[in-house]
């Protein structure tokens, strides 16, 4: 085994344009350039994307799941319902809304 | 491709009370059919499943590549050898995708690598049976992917979030796989008497390991519950094993080969396919590493890795060079 490990990458697909970056897994390359190529190899075997982005998963900065109930939950709609549309009522004869 | 129901974890009990909060709250997740992301809580137990069901799927689909790689420079057409070459291409993809999802569990791809080459890992046992014919390539396409299949579509659906969406990718992939192996096998059992004959052959030395795949019998698999429990697991190793002998017996009549069990009946009461015995000795035997080609598998994996080492040293060199460069002159384009 090497000493020193080929480090890892998250890589992201983008099927389409027009549509966003998608995640579709990982790999571990030398390089960046090493990185693009595997992400071609292994995720695009069957015309799968447009694009493909690469990233270091060490440059991630992820939010904690330990946090969600404080960090995501107050947005939830059960907790700020007003914030949707369907939360008011509108006549059905005031047509589309 | 391939996993083997084999051993599980037995400590699922949790230690600590506080563990037992936060264990019965993932349960409840799970059973609400929510799925675990990476960096969830999550018993240990549960992990270790995970790590050692997804590498030793992992490793199945690497090793994989021997038996039907030994065929690329053999296929008899310029299109069959496309067809090969894609196909053992996607098991090396199929088992990145699996390695990807096992390292979110916290286990360094090294050290998967490192269980596989000393051997601590286990592979899908069906890999240790050799490939003398052409028509093995059909008969592997056809009935192991074809059980391979069977129990991967219902790991679709697995607890764990990344290995569900790497079986995804796996699954529309390798509809293909088999497609291609029925294929072979029609092409053969409709050419001259002595393809038939070939192509019977490779059925008659395929089917038992083929349905072996599915590991030993619900009542002497003591750790499915565990599994299912966990919604990892979601059907028993008998009933997907039903499923692939009740689709796959009709496939044989059409190629008009003949499945090598005497014993094989139709229960016209529960409409299944009945087999004669299943030969578990064989079955462990292979496993336990003494199956016709365990040795040569491994052999090969070892000296690839060896061989490879200096790739991976100057790729990892040449990287680091180009960093000092990059460093010394910012302004000049990698």
């Amino acid at each position: 085994m090497s000493e020193t490990n080929w480090p890892l990458y998250e890589v992201f697909l983008r099927p389409r344009d027009g549509l966003a970056h998608k995640h579709v897994g990982s790999l571990h390359a030398s390089d960046d350039a090493m990185a693009l190529q595997n992400a071609r190899d292994v995720y695009t075997r069957r015309g799968e994307a447009m694009s493909i982005w690469v990233v270091p998963s060490k440059a991630i900065i992820a939010s904690d799941p330990g946090d969600a109930d404080t960090l995501l939950d107050p947005a939830t709609r059960d907790r700020k319902p007003y914030r949707h549309p369907t939360f008011y009522d509108i006549p059905d004869e005031v047509g589309h809304m | 491709m391939y996993t083997q129901s084999l051993s599980l974890d037995k400590s699922a009990a949790p230690t600590a009370p506080e563990d037992a909060i936060y264990a019965g709250r993932f349960q409840a997740k799970v059973d609400a059919e929510h799925k675990v992301e990476p960096n969830d809580w999550m018993p240990e137990a549960y992990r270790k499943t995970l790590v050692r069901q997804i590498s030793q799927h992992a490793h199945s689909e690497i090793i994989g590549m021997q038996p039907e790689g030994n065929w690329i420079t053999r296929a008899p057409s310029l299109r069959r050898k496309l067809q090969l070459l894609a196909k053992v291409q996607d098991e090396a993809g199929h088992g990145l995708y699996l390695y990807s999802a096992a390292e979110t569990l916290g286990t360094a791809r090294e050290e998967m690598d490192d269980q596989l080459l000393t051997g601590k890992a286990k592979y899908s046992s069906i890999f240790n049976y050799p490939t003398p014919t052409w028509a093995d390539i059909g008969a592997i396409g056809w009935l192991v992917d074809g059980a391979a299949i069977m129990n991967q579509i219902p790991l679709c659906r697995c607890s764990y979030g990344p290995y569900a969406r790497a079986m995804i990718l796996i699954c529309k992939e390798e509809s293909f796989h088999q497609r291609q192996g029925y294929e072979i096998m029609m092409t053969l059992s409709t050419g001259t008497p002595a393809q038939k004959a070939m192509a019977q052959d490779a059925l008659n030395r395929w089917w038992w390991p083929s349905i072996m795949m599915f590991g030993p019998h619900d009542k002497d698999s003591q750790h499915s519950d565990t599994s299912m429990k966990w919604k990892i697991k979601r059907f028993s190793n008998d009933d997907l094993r039903q499923k692939f002998i009740d689709a796959t017996v009709p496939q044989a009549e059409f190629l008009g080969l003949k499945i090598p069990d005497p014993a094989l009946k139709f229960n016209t009461t529960t409409k299944h396919w009945e087999t004669g015995p299943i030969d578990w000795d064989e079955f462990w035997r292979v496993v336990k590493g003494d199956g016709p080609c365990n040795k040569e598998r491994m052999a090969s994996k070892r000296s690839a890795h060896a061989d490879g080492e200096w790739v991976r040293e100057a790729a990892l060199a040449h990287a680091e060079k180009e960093r000092t460069r990059r460093r010394a002159a910012p302004h000049r384009l990698a």
